[in-house]
């Protein structure tokens, strides 16, 4: 392996940018790894790690864009370069012809006073001024940026409350404002149901979910993940409610999210009791009998969310049907016929950090406990360099997985690679995966997993092993990505694909019973 | 106070994406007006400097 780095003074790009850049680099002939990136500390520091860059690299600074490197010979070097050189062009000559380019805010809006809406995804530690910018010119603001303070979140959504403006995160991924998706959000017809999150992936699930159901929504507003901390003090969850309480559209409110803190669940109950509409929260992970005496109807996972709140948009009884159990236990009966009896485990690897949530908790309480890197028993908890033990559930969006790389929703690689190694474990029965689908993400996430899927089946049974994969799609029909697509490159490629997460957990979790009974 | 909410509510999207621009050409491609601010680091990235010209700005 050689190793070549060449440094571009002065020139910046987003790290989306780079990083599909990389992506594309590194998939090509004789490539063994690369890189490209903007010269801060942080990213000098993964580059040296990977041994992309050394002692003898030309001077950097945090301006310049740094190109490193690792190909088996100097010719599939010069060819990865060539072609980085092609996408720089490419994206010159489209942002030549792109029809809207300006270079701060506040000539943004001057040119176009009747603009409204700000996305902001730069780097975090300018996302505070950025946002304060946008909030001081009228703009409601989508914060997509994280390691914001949670200073810097209470201060900007008090700023937003006072002027009635939306201020949605940070680490804000999905919102859907007047049927447009924005972030990582997708495609989901217009209908009567009105949402708030504080749960990305959560968001687009349900939404997912409520479309496929055949109704609709009115708006679907995250708030950030951190909104209902007791600090932040659901601020940004308190203006939501009211927006859509006041909204003569949404005739149903659903709400998402990890169990609120204790003041805030109570200042939400009040604000609740005065909501004339009906209301569904899922409060992931939390008791039931924190809605207890309120008007609040309960919904214990994603899936039980969205069709309460179909059902609720109908104007019927909010009682559930189990209808899909009998169709579980039969796939889990199937499967378990081709298992061997030492195959007792499960893997999921997630690239949606509340699919994950739902899946462990949906697993936990049919009897399967798992080991998992956003446990919330401590005692199951590990860290994403550790090798997987008996049923782990993997986050593949956390920090330790995105530090310095691209979103798994984006590029598949590390998903992959964890895919060949749990498939290769004699003790793992299951996979369990989700594909998520919409604007943001990758253009083909089944395209992208289908070869794994097949790789995975291959290096089981070459050893005399069935292994089974599960899978659900988070996609619309009218996604970039058409969700029947998806399921069906899924399906050829030797996958079980459920309507949704917890269906697919639930059938995770009826085979790991099963074979833990063998 | 969430009167400016309902009226965004009420009225056509227009969006300014301020930094990864897979985000404005996805705005685009659902046919919603947009611009794209092609944010660079103030002051070259030196935050410091950054933080004071911003502290300028607001004297």
């Amino acid at each position: 392996m050689i190793t070549k780095n060449q440094v571009r003074k002065n020139l910046y790009f987003d790290s989306v940018t780079l990083m599909v850049a990389s992506s594309k680099m590194r998939e090509m002939p004789g490539i063994g790894n690369a890189a490209v990136m903007m010269g801060t500390d942080h990213n000098r520091a993964l580059m040296t790690a990977a041994g992309l860059i050394g002692p003898d690299t030309e001077p950097f600074g945090v301006n310049d864009t740094v190109v490193g490197i690792l190909a088996e010979s100097e010719s599939a070097a010069d060819a990865a370069i060539a072609y980085f050189d092609e996408f720089l062009n490419k994206k010159k000559s489209d942002t030549a012809s792109a029809e809207k380019r300006v270079k701060t805010l506040t000539a943004a809006k001057s040119g176009a006073p009747e603009s409204n809406f700000a996305v902001i995804s730069v780097p975090g530690r300018f996302a505070r001024a950025e946002a304060e910018k946008a909030l001081a010119l009228g703009y409601h603001v989508l914060l997509f940026s994280d390691n914001v303070s949670l200073q810097d979140e209470v201060e900007l959504k008090h700023i937003a409350v006072e002027k009635g403006l939306l201020m949605m995160g940070p680490d804000c991924g999905t919102t859907i404002i007047n049927g447009t998706a924005l972030g990582f959000a997708n495609v989901v017809r217009r209908g009567k149901i009105g949402l708030v999150a504080a749960a990305g992936t959560g968001l687009q699930e349900v939404t997912v979910l409520i479309d496929t159901l055949g109704e609709g929504i009115t708006q679907a507003l995250g708030t950030g993940g951190r909104d209902l901390k007791e600090e932040v003090g659901g601020l940004m969850m308190t203006l939501c409610l009211e927006a859509l309480q006041n909204d003569p559209d949404t005739e149903v409110i659903v709400i998402l999210s990890k169990p609120p803190a204790q003041s805030v669940m109570k200042k939400m109950l009040a604000q609740l009791e005065q909501v004339d509409k009906p209301v569904i929260a899922a409060f992931l992970g939390g008791d039931p009998a924190l809605l207890e005496g309120s008007r609040v109807a309960y919904a214990k996972d994603l899936e039980s969310a969205a069709r309460l709140g179909v059902l609720a948009a109908q104007g019927r009884p909010l009682v559930l049907e189990d209808d899909s159990a009998a169709e579980i236990e039969e796939l889990a009966r199937r499967e378990c016929a081709l298992l061997g009896p030492e195959q007792k485990y499960l893997r999921g690897l997630y690239s949606g950090g509340t699919l994950c949530y739902e899946a462990m908790l949906l697993l936990e309480e049919l009897g399967v406990k798992s080991w998992s890197n956003i446990a919330i028993d401590k005692k199951y908890l590990i860290e994403g360099s550790e090798a997987s033990s008996e049923n782990t559930l993997l986050d593949m969006g956390e920090d330790f997985f995105t530090n310095g790389m691209p979103h798994p929703m984006i590029d598949f690689r590390q998903r992959v690679d964890r895919m060949e190694k749990e498939s290769a474990d004699p003790g793992v029965a299951v996979l369990l995966l989700d594909c998520v689908c919409g604007y943001g993400t990758h253009e083909d996430p089944a395209g992208e997993l289908a070869p794994a899927i097949r790789k995975a089946k291959k290096t089981a049974e070459e050893a005399g092993r069935h292994l089974t994969v599960i899978a659900s799609v988070t996609g619309t029909e009218t996604d970039p990505q058409p969700r029947s697509q998806q399921i069906r490159t899924l399906e050829e490629a030797g996958a079980i694909v459920l309507p949704c997460n917890a269906q697919a957990s639930k059938l995770a979790a009826a085979i790991i019973q099963r074979q833990s009974a063998r | 106070m969430a009167n400016q909410v309902n009226r965004l509510f009420a009225s056509q999207l227009w969006v300014a994406n301020v930094g990864v621009d897979v985000f404005y050409h996805a705005v685009l491609a659902q046919h919603v007006p947009a611009v794209q601010v092609d944010w660079r680091p103030p002051a070259g990235g030196d935050a410091r400097m950054a933080e004071i010209l911003a502290k300028l700005r607001d004297l």
